[in-house]
């Protein structure tokens, strides 16, 4: 596996739309690296025989018939909303952001 | 920022098919009918005040917990067997993540490399009576995302907006997203491929009962990608030149604008390529106005979704059982029971096309089940109620007349109660909600004259007034009888029947 670089890193902020200073730019290609050396390890002990998982459960068809359950209703929804109009969540123009 | 679409260069069709092989890529999606949204129990209506049908799971707030509606898996699965799939044994959820205000989660919940159904195919019928196999490459279960209000700047567009609001009331509404593989081959029939393609999911899904398949609504939705590339030179085989460069046009959300839009893009790519120019990969948006696509963004860096499996939500593995259990719910396909239908009743084609045009294969069928002649049911549906449907822009079904309703005002008529006029005022009556076509009759009146004195009486004064006329008929002009049974009909108010009349008016006569 190769080793995290400072361009990965500088990427991946960039999607996730985090703002990152050089100086945490530095010490996320250490912190990251870390863990992403950690999880190489379980790598090396996972065999042929062994199933990739995504979930601990051992379970699957995990369902809820159809049937309509109360909402929050628009005021408790919008609570917690930083700005809202008409009813509905304000969010800054979408484009030209970039 | 423009907001104008400027025209961009063009050439003939025809010219573009002269030197250039389309290969198309069709994404039809379709929001389920399901009462609840596919990861919560949330309702589902169309048309609620905004966010009122959310909570904590489809708003994405900390700690919610999604759990899978057991019904849009069946339907994903019965979707996935009418198109000819591969059910999966075992597939699972992917968060697809982005950046964009109208999932609060900052991902949506799809599907990646494990479909539910997959490799599959739909077979078309072409104008031309052909049929041309659409092979389908996928179909996956996701969910819908909320609706964005562009506030400022030009007529609710995005660009030059100054904020947007969002209403979440269809964030999560299950979506089943079916994929075309490159469909190639078609030609110069690539835009009534796409069409007919569209129009026979749409029966197909409709068939199902799984969507109320609205493209007016965005409940049947189609992404519309297109590449050219060049004409096999001698004998190359076409399938071995390498495919063009793709653009995926957006937001078609009518039968005709999926043809237009396939034709537009063929024009549009021609006209590059024969500059020797490059297309560049990018989203196109249609414009149902100006019959012409507009550039969107490029793909880049935003499309890096990072999927991965979701880890809230545990894998999907429909037993053996279940979907054989669910193959045994498939209805008749479309274009079967079409031709079955239509040699049952002893339709021709184009009373057939008509029936289909009217949306009225279903009624046709009830009405004739509770009673009526097939040919009775046709006049009704494809006639009179099919006239009033289209000048008031409704559909057949929202006149609140019913199959039995039909069914027994065809037997009205046959029975010899009614005559056609009078059956199209018991109609009205119906459409105006006065009853059952027997009560409208009864209140208005309406009854063909059955005693014979009466009639002979009214024919006998008619003769008498007409003594020129009546002597034409002696003399053997019959034809001239017509205007004598129309005296007669206005003489019995027309609750006479005509045939009857005009036997009469000829055995007096001759």
């Amino acid at each position: 596996m190769s080793a995290l670089s400072r361009d990965d890193v500088a990427h991946l902020a960039g999607l996730a739309r985090i703002d990152l200073s050089d100086v945490e730019l530095d010490r996320m290609v250490g912190e990251l690296g870390v863990i992403l050396e950690s999880v190489a390890k379980v790598q090396e002990v996972a065999a042929e025989d062994i199933e990739p998982m995504s979930h601990p459960l051992p379970l699957t068809n995990v369902t809820r018939p159809d049937v309509v359950r109360p909402s929050l209703g628009a005021e408790a929804a919008l609570s917690g909303a930083p700005q809202q109009e008409q009813q509905r969540f304000s969010v800054p123009r979408i484009l030209d952001e970039d | 920022m423009t907001t104008a679409a400027t025209a961009e260069e063009i050439v003939d069709y025809d010219e573009a098919l002269e030197r250039y092989d389309p290969v198309m890529g069709l994404e039809v999606h379709v929001e389920l009918n399901t009462a609840t949204k596919m990861f919560c129990g949330c309702a589902t209506g169309f048309g609620a005040d905004p966010n009122t049908q959310v909570c904590p799971v489809c708003l994405g707030l900390p700690g919610a917990l999604p759990v899978v509606n057991e019904k849009a898996v069946e339907s994903a699965i019965r979707i996935g067997l009418a198109l000819n799939c591969e059910i999966a044994e075992w597939c699972r959820f992917a968060r697809k993540n982005y950046f964009y205000p109208d999932m609060p989660k900052n991902f949506q919940t799809s599907q990646y490399d494990e479909p539910i159904a997959f490799e599959g195919h739909l077979d078309v019928e072409l104008s031309d009576g052909t049929t041309y196999r659409v092979a389908i490459e996928r179909a996956h279960m996701e969910e819908d995302t909320g609706k964005s209000l562009h506030v400022g700047g030009a007529t609710g567009r995005i660009h030059g907006a100054d904020h947007s609001l969002v209403d979440y009331n269809r964030a999560g509404i299950p979506l089943i997203e079916i994929v075309t593989k490159p469909l190639t081959g078609a030609g110069e029939r690539a835009p009534q491929v796409a069409k007919a393609y569209v129009g026979a999911l749409r029966e197909l899904l409709r068939a199902l009962g799984v969507s109320d398949v609205k493209m007016e609504q965005g409940s049947l939705r189609c992404d519309a990608n297109l590449s050219l590339r060049p004409k096999a030179a001698g004998d190359e085989n076409q399938d071995d030149v390498p495919l063009g460069t793709r653009t995926e046009t957006k937001n078609v959300n009518s039968l005709r604008s999926v043809e237009r839009a396939i034709r537009y893009e063929i024009t549009r790519h021609a006209a590059v390529l024969d500059k020797g120019e490059k297309i560049r990969q990018e989203t196109r948006h249609w414009h149902e106005d100006t019959g012409v696509t507009t550039s969107g963004r490029e793909k880049s860096d935003a499309d890096d979704y990072r999927y991965f499996p979701e880890p809230d939500l545990v894998p999907v593995a429909p037993t053996r059982e279940t979907v054989e259990h669910l193959r045994g719910t498939l209805p008749e396909a479309p274009g079967l029971r079409r031709k079955r239908l239509q040699s049952d009743w002893g339709y021709s084609d184009l009373e057939m096309r008509d029936v289909m045009n009217a949306g009225a294969v279903d009624l046709i069928e009830e009405t004739v089940a509770a009673g009526a002649t097939p040919a009775g049911a046709r006049k009704w549906w494809t006639g009179e109620l099919a006239r009033r449907a289209n000048v008031e822009v409704k559909s057949v079904e929202d006149f609140g007349v019913t199959p039995a309703h039909i069914a027994e005002l065809d037997g009205l008529v046959r029975d010899g109660r009614l005559n056609d006029s009078m059956a199209r005022q018991v109609l009205e009556g119906v459409i105006a909600g006065e009853g059952t076509p027997l009560e409208v009759a009864d209140a208005r009146g309406l009854e063909l004259v059955q005693d014979d004195g009466a009639l002979e009486a009214a024919v006998d004064k008619v003769i008498d007034a007409n003594p020129d006329v009546a002597q034409k008929v002696r003399d053997g002009k019959v034809q001239a009888a017509g205007a004598l049974i129309g005296q007669v009909m206005k003489e019995m108010k027309g609750q006479a029947d005509a045939g009857k009349a005009r036997e009469i008016i000829l055995a007096k006569l001759t």
